[in-house]
């Protein structure tokens, strides 16, 4: 059979189109994001007809995948961890009313915090949410298990979620793929009133949920997945879940594993396996990437009576991402390497682009701001958020998606005027309009920089909602048109600009200033993008 | 190492974000795929791509590979396109690993050290080379073939056949032209050839 080599990410993808799905929605966010770009890219996805979509946001990917999933179809919606945040609502209602067609939602997270604001653990999720949920260890168990979760999904009528973190996400390797389904057959809940969650029929599909429980367990325990491998070395017991398995493995290559194990990667956890790993052993250790899920449950309230160890107790670090090294260091393995220290070797901060218009951007509105008191921007997630660092330290939060215009608002109540929002042309059609929907309805007082490049670019240029009807849009909530102006960030129009940002600044209400020039390492896409849509207008 | 038949090679490929640390990946992928062996390569997305420090894990072996992520004290080789950025991941060079390195800086901080001490530390690493790929590229046609002058150089060791990756670049960059898969690969063999000392 074939290899294909493919990151983790990757691999989802392929394995979603060769399970038959319909479509696939998505919100840029790393490391989710190649997920869905494969699915864009893929020849065989065109020809099957897939639709692939990037959305406003992840509440709406979710929501759009559950609408596939009650015409009987599989749909998947990609989304990295805290995008789940977003989605969180239609995630857990889901549950209740269930699934039709297969339902996979993914979660990417990020221990580490490589590219994000916090190192949630998406399996808490997936508990909260009475859900089955899937932590492949490698590219290859990816694919497969998204072949068994639509399965799982359409068996039980339930959503599956989806775990993985970075190191799977971005790492490639040779994965083996299965012969490709065709999509379902457009086909009805056999119960039309499913998915009318009023409290009559929430209360039933509740109970129907909780029902499954067991179900789902016994699925933990029967499907493969997880192993119990027997080791002669009672004194100790391993629990070890997702990609951790793979840093005991790369510790003990060519040696035989001491310990009875416990292999963790589907979830409600298997209690009977656990019972019996623990029952045959003097103390425990649980390996997990990500917060000590398995571990908090181990321990309980009342402890299992015998030593746990694991990320709480010390035996590894707190938080953060694991790696061999950490893994092979619990086990007593000490690495020989040069311990070197360069005292001389300085960091190297991701910084804007040359060219880069945002640049331009803040430039300008620095000096229309120094006749302030500092600490007024509001800012939010994207490439600009690096105008935290020098030589502009022009903002002052980054949050979540939309925060900026929303704390602006918040921030003017409290008496910091003018306040000011610094938010990108994407994350403003994610979660900013709401925001700017609230500040109009009270004529606050705040000044919206929206920068606009034309591009989601941080996660590598995915197209951006915005484009095309960002004025639109901006004028329907309610701004006046004489506070809302389109700037052109560049050098030779910095007087100008700043003398816009000085007028609204000065302006008792709601401004908002676009400023336009596209991302400079994206110029030739954005340009096609927006040949594509005058062809349709 | 090759040990009862165990082969392994662990490579770190490193520098600055968007300096191309993809292209060599690649190659050596594209080989290793015709070569038949295991392989994890590891990359950077996300954030640190926008002119911060970036590396790649690449992992071979004739036997599965479990971990993503080399151990600190296994690489046999840091690859480098940069300097500073070869010296960030020398607690992963094993006791025998090499350093191979271009010599010209990307200064796109206002702190970066003296370059000397820079050199000196790479050069303090037993069998290291420190290569001005840019302008040996530039000879050959293109200082865009930089990184294919230090994968050429670490081809020896890579200890995969060097046809090998002469066809992943013709694989690699045959949609651009024959001009530049030209250049590519005689940017390689120039590699290979300053390795050797020639």
């Amino acid at each position: 059979m074939k290899k294909l080599p493919l990151l983790g990410d990757e691999a989802i993808a392929q394995a979603a189109i060769d399970a038959g799905i319909t479509a696939i929605y998505a919100y840029p966010g790393t490391p989710s994001t190649e997920i869905t770009e494969y699915v864009s890219r893929s020849k065989q996805a065109k020809e099957k007809g897939i639709k692939s979509h990037w959305t406003s946001n992840e509440k709406t990917s979710v929501e759009a995948a559950i609408g596939v999933s009650y015409a009987g179809k599989r749909a998947m919606a990609c989304m990295k961890h805290v995008g789940l945040n977003v989605a969180a609502d239609p995630f857990m209602n889901s549950a209740i009313t269930g699934a039709n067609g297969g339902l996979i939602i993914v979660s990417a997270d990020d221990p580490s915090m490589h590219s994000s604001q916090n190192e949630q653990d998406s399996r808490y999720y997936g508990k909260f949410a009475l859900i089955p949920t899937l932590e492949p260890h490698d590219q290859q168990e990816a694919y497969d298990m998204v072949h068994y979760g639509f399965d799982l999904s359409e068996k039980y009528g339930t959503p599956v979620l989806m775990r993985i973190t970075t190191r799977l996400a971005h790492s490639r390797a040779g994965v083996t793929l299965n012969v490709p389904k065709k999509e379902n057959e457009l086909k009805l809940p056999a119960d039309l009133r499913q998915f009318v969650l009023l409290p009559s029929i929430a209360r039933k599909r509740y109970e129907m949920l909780l029902n499954k429980q067991e179900a789902f367990e016994k699925e933990s325990t029967e499907s493969g997945f997880n192993k119990l491998i027997d080791g002669v070395d009672k004194k100790l017991g391993v629990i070890v879940s997702g990609i951790a398995y793979n840093y005991i493995m790369e510790n003990f290559q060519h040696k035989n594993f001491p310990y009875p194990m416990l292999r963790i990667t589907q979830y409600p956890l298997p209690t009977a396996m656990i019972k019996q790993l623990v029952e045959s052993v003097d103390e425990v250790l649980v390996i997990e990437e990500g917060y000590p899920l398995i571990e908090e449950q181990l321990k309980g309230i009342m402890g299992i009576g015998k030593p746990v160890h694991g990320r709480l107790d010390g035996s590894l670090p707190r938080k953060g991402e694991l790696n061999p090294n950490i893994v092979g260091k619990v086990f007593g393995i000490e690495s020989s390497y040069r311990d070197v220290n360069y005292d001389f070797l300085v960091n190297r901060p991701p910084q804007l682009c040359n060219g880069c218009p945002h640049i331009d951007s803040y430039e300008a509105l620095n000096e229309a701001l120094a006749d302030y008191t500092t600490g007024r921007v509001m800012s939010d997630i994207g490439c600009y958020t690096l105008g935290a660092y020098p030589p502009f330290n022009s903002i002052n939060s980054c949050v979540d998606m939309g925060a900026s215009i929303t704390m602006a608002k918040g921030a003017a109540d409290a008496g910091l005027v003018p306040a000011v929002s610094v938010i990108g042309d994407s994350t403003f059609m994610h979660s900013g309009i709401t925001g700017l929907v609230d500040c109009v309805a009270y004529n606050t007082p705040v000044t919206i920089l929206i920068v606009d490049n034309e591009i989601t670019a941080m996660t590598g240029g995915q197209a951006s909602m915005a484009l095309g009807r960002l004025e639109s849009v901006i004028l329907g909530t309610g701004v006046h048109p004489e506070h809302m102006h389109v700037i052109d960030p560049r050098r030779k129009n910095h007087e100008k600009n700043v003398e816009i940002f000085k007028k609204e600044l000065a302006y008792d209400g709601v401004s908002v200033i676009i400023a336009r020039r596209e991302c400079i390492v994206a110029l030739d896409e954005i340009r096609k993008e927006k040949q594509k849509l005058a062809k349709v207008n | 190492m090759n040990l009862n038949g165990f082969f392994k090679r662990d490579i770190i490929i490193s520098g600055v974000g968007g300096q191309g640390i993809v292209s060599i990946a690649s190659a050596i992928g594209y080989a290793t795929l015709e070569a038949r062996l295991f392989f994890k390569q590891s990359e950077v997305h996300g954030m640190s791509q926008r002119g911060g420090e970036v590396q790649s894990h690449f992992r071979i072996s004739n036997e599965p590979i479990y971990s993503d992520l080399i151990p600190m004290g296994s690489a046999d080789i840091i690859i480098s396109i940069e300097p500073m950025e070869a010296l960030r991941y020398v607690n992963f060079l094993s006791m025998d690993g090499i350093i191979i390195s271009n010599k010209n800086p990307y200064k796109n901080i206002t702190n970066y050290p003296e370059l000397d001490k820079i050199w000196d530390s790479i050069m303090a690493i037993p069998n290291s080379i420190i290569i001005d790929a840019d302008e040996e590229a530039r000879k050959i046609g293109s200082s865009k073939a930089a990184n294919m002058i230090l994968l050429g150089a670490a081809a020896g060791k890579i200890g995969i056949e060097f046809s090998m990756l002469e066809n992943a670049i013709k694989t690699l960059f045959g949609r651009k032209g024959d001009r530049v898969v030209e250049i590519n690969i005689a940017a390689l063999n120039r590699g290979r050839e300053i390795f050797l000392g020639k």
